[in-house]
């Protein structure tokens, strides 16, 4: 597996000048890898719109950051702004595509990524906002969870964050598309099979047949 | 009018069972000297309400307060990155009213805008709705929140003059919202500057809505607090 897959992966689903907000981990990693060539504004839900990498030490604001309170520079042409006018970007639909990583997705497009009753309390945060609000909803994991668990679902187990949101899904082992009627296999990663696939996923995936009879290379 | 006071005489506007708006986001934009006062005055039974928890780990913003046992309801959308709030929620010592970030967020916009709810799409289909009133508005389905308001909020900003005109520098996040919903609000600065010198259309909250104006630490050392944090956390 190739180092940063999914954010490597995730990177090629950005197109020029888009307005994204990305998610805490993988998917801001993604922004690491935006094409050369491409621009894409990023979004900040505690504020911000086109900020660029942290910056160096000694030249830092102490009120420029990211949604986890991390400094960041803001590039020419950026915009900083409050929370109310950050959120009617974000649940007005006028983001483009937010990449979020969860617990588990299911054949329906729903999404749990914020609570396990009884053993995870955070709080949702801006990630219902998100889901409902952006135009194009990526989520991006791995593909089982650290026992081996499918995190593809057929209905998710956890509570819900967003319900029939997720359009597309962005593991370490596939991409899918998530349809009105449910799971497409669109690409494998290097050296994974169909067969492979279809065993670590619960949810049906409507065009694994068709998979069986194309040789992966 | 604002009326410009010590951090020790605007603390005294806070006490037991108040309810305590807080500005700022995760420990960014918070108001630093305020809430030292506030831990070390020792009120309690506080309701707090901001947007989430302080700077991961805890210990930080309303962080403080918590470590402090001076909190029995905390209003909010995350409390993911303060590990002794968690422990307090789940041992029942505080109440958690959590909404969704933008939900939030409109709720205290609707406490100082004089709006009677909130109504969102944002959380259909999930535990949510079970914090929230349902209603159909043209065929389509919402929840209706109520507005947030506190007894005192203390907000954080760059600059004021003295008729409490604010200015902010970088993100204002919550600052100027919050500015607008409680009966007393105080306003921490970094610098108190002449009427006039800051222009019209740099004023991000107009006096109006501030009650008392507060001298914080200067933009110097905050930046240097930040940078030890950042450092020290391995993010900078």
């Amino acid at each position: 597996m190739p180092k940063n897959y999914i954010a490597r992966r995730i990177a090629k689903e950005f197109k020029d000048g888009m307005y994204v907000n990305l998610g805490i981990g993988i998917p801001t990693e993604s922004a690491n890898y935006i094409p050369e060539g491409t621009r894409v504004f990023l979004q900040t839900e505690n504020g911000g719109l086109m900020f660029g990498p942290k910056p160096k030490r000694g030249e830092s604001n102490p009120d420029i950051a990211n949604a986890g309170a991390e400094p960041i520079t803001m590039l020419p042409g950026g915009a900083v702004f409050d929370v109310a006018t950050s959120f009617a970007m974000i649940r007005g639909g006028h983001i483009d595509m937010t990449v979020v990583g969860a617990l588990e997705v299911d054949e329906a497009g729903n999404i749990a990524s914020w609570k396990i009753p009884g053993k995870l309390l955070t709080g949702m945060g801006g990630a219902m906002d998100l889901l409902y609000g952006c135009k194009r909803v990526i989520v991006a994991m791995t593909h089982t969870d650290k026992h081996g668990n499918p995190k593809i679902r057929k209905k998710c187990t956890l509570p819900l964050t967003a319900a029939g949101v997720v359009d597309m899904i962005i593991t370490d082992k596939a991409v899918f598309r998530v349809d009105k009627d449910g799971l497409y296999l669109e690409e494998l990663a290097p050296g994974v099979t169909a067969a492979e696939i279809e065993q670590l996923t619960e949810g049906t995936i409507l065009n694994i047949i068709e998979w069986e009879h194309i040789e992966i290379t | 009018m604002a009326v410009q006071i010590t951090t020790a005489e605007a603390v005294k506007k806070i006490v037991d069972q108040s309810s305590v708006m807080i500005g700022g986001f995760l420990g960014a934009a918070v108001p630093l000297k305020m809430i030292d006062e506030i831990a070390a005055a020792g009120v309690k039974d506080l309701t707090v309400i901001s947007i989430g928890a302080g700077y991961r780990g805890g210990g930080v913003d309303v962080g403080k307060l918590v470590v402090n046992h001076q909190i029995i309801k905390y209003v909010t959308s995350h409390v993911g990155t303060d590990p002794n709030l968690i422990k307090q929620i789940v041992g029942e010592e505080v109440e958690l009213e959590l909404s969704p970030m933008g939900t939030f967020v409109e709720r205290v916009r609707a406490g100082g805008a004089g709006l009677g709810a909130v109504v969102t799409p944002v959380g259909m289909g999930t535990e949510v709705e079970a914090m929230a009133q349902k209603i159909t508005v043209d065929g389509k389905p919402y929840l209706l929140f109520k507005p947030i308001r506190a007894d005192v909020a203390v907000i954080k900003a760059y600059r004021a003059d003295p008729l409490g005109n604010l200015q902010y520098q970088g993100m204002s996040n919550t600052n100027p919202i919050m500015a607008t919903a409680a009966d007393i609000v105080i306003a921490e600065v970094d610098e108190i500057v002449e009427i006039g010198e800051i222009a019209c259309e740099q004023i991000g909250t107009p006096g109006i809505f501030v009650d008392y104006i507060v001298k914080g630490h200067s933009y110097e050392a905050r930046k240097v607090i930040y940078e030890e944090m950042w450092i020290a956390t391995n993010k900078l």
